[in-house]
This record gives C-alpha cells, structure tokens and sequence, in this order.
C-alpha cells in the first residue's frame, strides 16, 4: 500500500504505535487550542535582525555533546563559524544527512547569504541549540525556554526561526 | 519550520512553514545549497504572507516523485537511539577536545557574555 500522495505522515499516531509497542503508556503532546497573541513583524523582514534557534542537537567541536536522556541544556552558536566545526547528535532521527551537510538541519550557510543579499537585516551574532525529545514539557517550558528567552532578548533579535527537527 | 505536520498543529505556534521532507532535512537536502536557499526564502516568506495567527504555510517542495519515504516513516521499524544519559559525540576526536579544553560554560554558558 502506498501512502497517498502529499498526504503528511501521521506522527502523533505512530509514535503512539512506537510506544504501545514497548509497554509505555501513551505520551501526552502539548495541545494548544488558540495559537499565542499575534505579533507582526515590527518593520520589514529585509531590515529584522533574525535569530535562530534548531533542535537537532547541533554542537561545535570542542563544546559537550549532548546527551539523549531529557537534555534540558543548550548551545550557543557563533554565526560566523565554519559549517566544518558543527557537529550534529539525536536519538531520534537518522543523522546521516546532517552529519554530511548540517545544513539540512541549521540552515547557517543559506541565513548567511541571504543576510548577504539583504534577504533579511542581519543574522544574530549567536545561534542556540538544544537536543529535541525532552520527554517533559514542563520542563522545556520552566528550565530551558526561559534562558533561551533571556539570550535573545540579549541578542535583540527581531524575527525567530525555530528549526524542530 | 516543520516537517511534522500533525506535531505543529497540535502545539500551534503562531506562524509555520511546512517542508513534506523526511525527518532530519528540515531545511533541505544535503549538499544542495540552491534548494536549501529556496526553502528558507520560502520559509521567510511566511513571515508576511502569513496574516492569520495558527496558520501555517505549506512549502512547494518535493522529497521525491513517489513518496515512497512516507511509508517507511508511517510504518518501519522504531530506529530510534537509547537514551544514554552522557554525552554522545560525533566522533572521538570531538570527545577529546571537548573533556581537555572545555569547562562547564561549553554547555550552558551563562555567565558568558554575549557579545553585541
């Protein structure tokens, strides 16, 4: 049986699956009914200073892994560094492609040149990454996403991009 | 960004694009720089086409001409990682770098100044 075409792959009910299948009861996913207050962006996209934030567990050489059990830390990014030095580390999705180009997961190089083109203002001076698959929201919400808030801030970014994996 | 649709909407963030890409190419396929460009143009572009808070932009890109990836995802076997509670390097010559030249502000380095 084939899937049907452009029809989006069922994750919530296949890890559902993955779950039953190891005698986990089902996990409970964040379910926000109304999106966050909407925020337009404050002046053109080609004048906003992006931030970036991905959760494909990237890394520089030289800084500490990650680890896959509810890692709640993150790193910082500088975005001026050689894609050579990311390194890229996840329980979670096959890491062959990233390992080979991170940029399939920390879009660095494309921001780069389109910040060179004026595509968008500037790029932050610092990027930040976590590992994804933190099992407690709570946790995501209390511990990691309020330091991440606080570096931003620091960052005076004006637009974000969130790259989950 | 997302390319797990029914994930997105059920956190429902502001604004989203969605790349219909296996997961871990998120934005783009390895060593295609062209396709990674136009992905994140797109992608930008919902900053301002979106006007609808929860919507989400659907990217007009394709992993490939069959989808067959989907099935395999929808339906192959559970290869995910233990979760091994140290960290996990890349290789070993990034572990040694790290346990001889890194201290504790390598992980979450607050007190490093963020440079402006």
């Amino acid at each position: 049986m084939t899937t049907e075409r452009d029809t989006p792959v069922a994750y919530i009910a296949r890890i559902a699956e993955k779950y039953a299948a190891l005698g986990y009861p089902a996990y409970r996913w964040v379910v926000n009914e109304t999106p966050p207050p909407w925020q337009p962006l404050s002046k053109p996209l080609s004048e906003c200073r992006l931030g970036l934030i991905a959760s494909g567990g990237i890394y520089v050489t030289g800084q500490v892994a990650f680890h896959y059990k509810d890692d709640t830390s993150y790193r910082v990014i500088p975005t001026d560094i050689p894609t050579a030095a990311l390194r890229a580390t996840h329980f979670a999705y096959d890491l062959t492609d990233a390992r080979r180009d991170v940029n399939v997961v920390f879009p660095l190089d494309p921001l780069r040149q389109l910040a060179k083109k004026g595509v968008i203002g500037a790029l932050a001076a610092h990027a930040f990454t976590f590992m994804g698959g933190i099992y407690s929201a709570r946790r995501v919400q209390e511990e990691l996403a309020p330091q991440l808030t606080e570096r931003l801030l620091a960052e005076r970014v004006e637009a974000l991009l969130l790259v989950p994996v | 960004m997302t390319s797990a649709l029914d994930i997105t909407q059920a956190v429902n963030p502001p604004r989203a694009a969605f790349v219909d890409f296996p997961l871990g190419h998120t934005t783009g396929k390895p060593h295609q720089p062209d396709l990674q460009r136009a992905i994140m143009v797109e992608a930008l572009g919902a900053f301002t086409s979106l006007t609808t808070p929860g919507s989400v932009k659907r990217l007009p890109f394709r992993w490939s001409a069959d989808d067959a990836w989907k099935d395999t995802a929808q339906r192959g076997p559970d290869d995910r990682r233990p979760r091994y509670d140290t960290p996990q390097y890349q290789n070993e010559e990034d572990r040694l770098r790290a346990e001889t030249h890194c201290d504790a502000t390598c992980v979450t380095p607050m007190r490093h100044p963020v440079r402006q």
